[in-house]
Parts: structure tokens; C-alpha cells; sequence
């Protein structure tokens, strides 16, 4: 309604293609169906009734690499995992968007061991970390909205 | 770096060829009548990062071969550096549906080896989160299996009232999920004034929505086809494969710890533990939705022992458990015992103990070797998920490959579970 009052009758809006684009990849962000730990039960709260992850134009899953848009590391990456993870990312078809969900894929959480990557990055460039062990739906929420300011900023001359 | 190497070599395609698997399919599958084919580890339905080899002639498939590990985090060995109140947080994430039970079993352990008392209120607190940790895992489960076969709704409804019992955590711990709320010698605080209505509040509505799920599910006729005999074990061949909890039950076998080795005085409550006839896929639905309703039964139960049961809600042994913050301005040996105990931790002996409980999923259980010092030699879990992922091949092979997914939904892996 707002839209239409600002246009008035005239149908016409005016805008930078790279606002346009940014704009709509923000709200059609589709994630990869693809959990690793505890996070990813968090995650599947965050989709849940509750906290409707929905109303951000994620709910769409996509369980195949080629169709997703944004990897939601979430989890903890471990050695024999690394290259799984590694091989999805490549897999994804660009432009593309890590978020790593909770402190064991951002920075190894409490697992400073033999097993478990100390950080998703170390693999795969990650775009927001979220912090928490695992965190709330809340936060992964905020972590989504950071992305889409992300998205909102990117410049047309840095597209690869 | 060892993952650098991993990633060159691993990244772009599988560089092995089919030899490597020469003696783990059959003849058919090197000559190229039957096909191999690779679920996983990356796969919705596999309920966690869980690969498997399957070879197939059509859709039937002819052999399955589980592949864990790719969620080995190292749990047991980062439990050994740290002293024995510490390694409470780390349990929690093994089992990532059922923290509570992990901590309990841990904990439980703690307690064998240095011989410490838990009150009875502890107890009966410890029984009210133990059930409503197998009341929000089933919910999980329920979901994930349902959305599996393609029963979609069923996931937000599970959902919904899973958020109420992590509301419910989340006022006692501070966590929605990983609490870390058991500690040696009893809880970590008591129950605050909102939790015992909001618990009554949960289990007034609850029993009529497992009547909801049950509606969508237990008279519906596509859920009947995809789930009856499918994946039959008979209750010999569970228990020689070390099956435990509703995956065992489901076979008809009458055992669950809470009734054959009660602790935590699980003797003193009523309640039946659901059989299955069949030992098929259905047979282990229902066991997990009749637990659900054993298990209101008995936080009832515990409920209403709360207000009668005897000592705090921790021991009150100092060399154990810290003292409360208000004693620390009045007392010097409370300073001296909070500050050993939240520097050094204390000390158990070298002795080596076991202690088996149930979890959602089955027995859980700890082996602890103490040292002599404040932290462990040896912590090894027994967990029911590595068990049951090795039956998944058992109940799979002869059936189609859409059958796999209803297999491994219903056996209830985690694969934080099975691979720690």
C-alpha cells in the first residue's frame, strides 16, 4: 500500500539495476538442505512453526548444491567431513553465501582437538559468522538479516 | 596439513575405483549388472551426516554398507583433558536430541566412581528432565521421520510442542538445548517458581496432541504401506546385534533399563514399557508414541513426589559440589573449597566403573577410569545409535530403496551419537 502511494498512478518506478538485483536476490535466499550437529536442530526449529523462517523467503530447502544460493554451515566440520563440505560449495553455482552457524564451524567452539576443523573458513569463505553453542533461532535470524544487508551492498562492478 | 592434502585429492570426483570396495559387494556390482550408488554423508533423509554404499539391482537393493565417522569430533578425548565438572559440557552434544540423558550418564559415572550420594529431590528432578528430554527427542524423531515419507505437517506440529518443553529448559538452565543442567552430586539450581505449572501446564495439553499426530499417522493408509514389514527384526537377531531401546522393544524384547537396572529410583513410579510384535518399521512408531505417554505418566508421578523429597536439590558434600554464592562472604572454608574445586576440580580414583542408562534411543552408557587425579585416564560411551546404524543393512537389504529412508528413521540415529 505504501508502494502505491509513493507512485501514485504512474506505474513507474525508477531504480539502479544493482538495486533491483540486490533487492531480489535478498528475498529468495535458498538455503542447502544440509546440517552437520546441533546446530542443524536449531535450524530445523528456526523453519518450525515458531520462528518461521518463512517469512524471510528462506523456507525453500533445496537439497540439491546446483539449485542453492546460501550454505548454512552448520555444525561442526570435522577432518573427514572437510572435504564433503568443500565439495558442496564448489558444487554451488554462483552468486553464492556462507553463513556458519555457531562457534564449532566459526572458530572449532570447545573442539580444539585432532578431529574438528578449528573453523569452517579454513574451507570455504564464509560470509556472517553467528555466534552461540548452538544459537537461538533468533540469532540465526539476525545472522540471515546481516546477510541480506550484505547482499543489499554488493557493488555490480565487483561480480565476478 | 592433513586437510589440504584431503581436499586436493578429494574435492572434484571419487578417485578410487571399484576395486576398492572388491570384497565388500557382491561379483555383480565389479561386473556392472548391478550399480553402486552413494547416499550421503550430505543426504536430508540420513539424519545426520550418515554415508551409505548401497548396491542395487533396480530399486531393490542388494547391499548396504554404512560408513560413520564423519562426525567424529574427538568428545571423549576432549573429555580426558578436562577435570570431571567440566566434561559435563561436552556430553551434551554427543546425543545433540537428548543432552540430558548424556549428562545423567556422565555424571552418574562421577558419582560411582567417587562415591558420591545424590538427594532424593535431585533425583526426582533429574526423572522430570530425563522424561521431557525423551519427550522432545521423540518429537524430533516423530517429525524427521514423518517429513522422511512425506507426511510434511506432522514436522510443525512436533515443533511446536518441542518449543514448549525447550522453553521449559531454557528457564532452568539457560540453554534452550545445551544445558549442561546435571552436574555431579545432583542439578546445577533448583527449579525456579515457573517451572513445575509450566510443566503441568505442557503434559494437561500434550495427550491430546499425540491424539493429533496419531490421527495423521496410525490409521493412514499410505503410512501404513510404507511402514509395515518393512525392515522386520526378529528379537533374537536384535538382541545378538547389541539393539537397545524402542529399536529392541519394537522387536518385542522386554527390556528397558529404567525397569531392569533402575536408578535414579525409577522402581517407585508406575508405568509400562510399550512392545512391538512385529519388529517392523510400525512396530517402532508405536513404541516411541506409547513412550510418550508413559513418560507423562511418570513426570506426573515425579511431580508429585517433588514437594515431598528429602535434601536439596544438590549434595551438600563440599568436597564435591561447590558451595552456594551466599556462603562464600561468610564462611573461609567455602572460599577454600570453591576455589579447589572451580581451579583443580577434584580428585576420583583409579578405579574404572560403568554405568548404563536409558536415552531416548537406548542404552547410553559411561565407562570411566579415573586416575587418581582431577581428571579422567579413559571416558568411553557405549552409545545405542553406533549399534543401531550397524542394523541398517539387516533390516534394509531385500527392500527398495525408498524403504531405506522409512529403515533409517525409524532405528532413531544421531549421528552425534554414534560417531562422538
Amino acid at each position: 500500500m505504501g508502494v502505491t502511494q509513493k507512485l501514485g498512478d504512474l506505474g513507474v518506478v525508477t531504480t539502479t539495476l544493482e538495486t533491483a538485483i540486490n533487492w531480489a536476490r535478498t528475498g529468495a535466499t535458498w538455503p542447502l538442505l544440509f546440517g552437520l550437529a546441533c546446530c542443524a536442530i536449531e535450524y530445523m526449529s528456526t523453519q518450525g512453526g515458531r520462528y518461521d523462517l518463512a517469512r524471510f523467503g528462506m523456507e525453500l530447502n533445496r537439497a540439491s548444491p546446483r539449485q542453492a544460493d546460501l550454505m548454512i554451515v552448520a555444525g561442526r566440520v570435522t577432518r573427514k567431513m572437510a572435504p564433503v563440505v568443500r565439495n558442496l560449495y564448489d558444487q554451488m553455482s554462483n552468486p553464492k553465501w556462507v553463513i556458519s552457524m555457531g562457534d564449532c564451524a566459526s572458530c572449532g567452539g570447545v573442539y580444539n582437538n585432532y578431529a574438528v576443523v578449528q573453523g569452517v573458513d579454513e574451507i570455504i569463505p564464509v560470509d556472517v559468522y553467528v555466534a552461540g553453542c548452538p544459537p537461538r533461532p533468533e540469532q540465526l535470524m539476525h545472522g540471515i538479516l546481516t546477510l541480506q544487508e550484505k547482499i543489499m551492498g554488493e557493488r555490480i562492478k565487483e561480480w565476478a | 596439513m592433513a586437510i589440504d592434502s584431503a581436499l586436493e585429492n578429494k574435492v572434484t570426483e571419487w578417485v578410487g575405483s571399484v576395486d576398492d570396495v572388491k570384497n565388500l559387494v557382491s561379483e555383480r556390482a565389479i561386473s556392472g549388472e548391478t550399480m553402486l550408488l552413494n547416499l550421503g554423508p550430505h543426504h536430508p533423509s540420513t539424519h545426520g551426516v550418515l554415508r551409505l554404499l548401497l548396491e542395487l539391482d533396480g530399486e531393490e537393493i542388494v547391499t548396504c554398507l554404512p560408513d560413520v565417522g564423519f562426525l567424529h569430533t574427538g568428545i571423549e578425548k576432549t573429555i580426558e583433558s578436562k577435570s570431571y565438572e567440566k566434561g559435563v559440557t561436552c556430553t551434551d552434544r554427543m546425543d545433540y536430541l537428548a543432552p540430558m540423558s548424556n549428562n545423567t550418564a556422565f555424571c552418574m559415572a562421577v558419582e560411582k566412581l567417587v562415591g558420591l550420594d545424590v538427594p532424593e529431590r535431585a533425583q526426582v528432578m533429574r526423572v522430570i528432565c530425563l522424561e521431557l528430554t525423551r519427550i522432545q527427542s521423540h518429537l524430533v524423531w516423530l517429525g524427521t521421520h514423518a517429513i522422511d515419507l512425506g507426511a510434511m505437517s506432522v514436522f510443525l506440529y512436533c515443533f511446536r510442542e518441542r518449543e514448549k518443553i525447550l522453553d521449559l529448559f531454557e528457564m532452568i538452565s539457560g540453554q534452550r538445548m545445551m544445558g549442561s543442567y546435571m552436574r555431579p552430586g545432583g542439578v546445577w539450581r533448583d527449579f525456579p517458581a515457573e517451572f513445575v505449572p509450566g510443566v503441568e501446564t505442557f503434559l494437561d495439553e500434550f495427550p491430546s496432541r499425540i491424539d493429533d499426530y496419531e490421527l495423521l499417522l496410525t490409521t493412514n493408509p499410505l503410512w501404513l504401506d510404507r511402514t509395515q514389514g518393512i525392515g522386520v527384526v526378529e528379537p533374537d537377531v536384535a538382541l545378538a546385534w547389541g539393539f537397545s531401546g524402542p529399536t529392541l522393544r519394537g522387536s518385542g524384547v522386554n527390556w528397558d533399563i529404567r525397569k531392569a537396572m533402575p536408578y535414579l529410583g525409577y522402581e517407585n513410579y508406575n508405568f509400562d514399557v510399550p512392545l512391538g510384535e512385529h519388529g517392523d518399521v510400525y512396530d517402532r512408531y508405536l513404541c516411541r508414541i506409547r513412550e510418550m505417554r508413559e513418560s507423562i505418566k511418570i513426570i506426573r508421578q515425579a511431580l508429585q513426589r517433588l514437594p515431598g523429597a528429602k535434601g536439596g536439590f544438590r549434595s551438600e558434600n563440599r568436597k564435591f559440589c561447590p558451595p552456594p554464592r551466599a556462603e562464600l562472604g561468610q564462611s573461609m572454608e567455602a572460599v577454600i573449597h570453591h576455589f579447589k574445586l572451580w581451579t583443580e576440580g577434584f580428585a576420583a580414583p583409579d578405579q574404572e566403573v560403568y554405568v548404563a542408562i536409558e536415552s531416548p534411543r537406548g542404552e547410553i552408557g559411561c565407562y570411566l577410569h579415573g586416575t587418581g587425579g582431577n581428571k579422567p585416564r579413559r571416558v568411553h560411551f557405549k552409545t545405542p545409535s553406533f549399534m543401531h546404524i550397524q542394523g541398517i543393512p539387516l533390516m534394509s537389504e531385500g527392500h527398495m530403496i525408498a524403504d531405506l529412508v522409512a529403515v533409517i528413521g525409524s532405528v532413531d540415529i544421531v549421528l552425534g551419537d554414534c560417531d562422538r
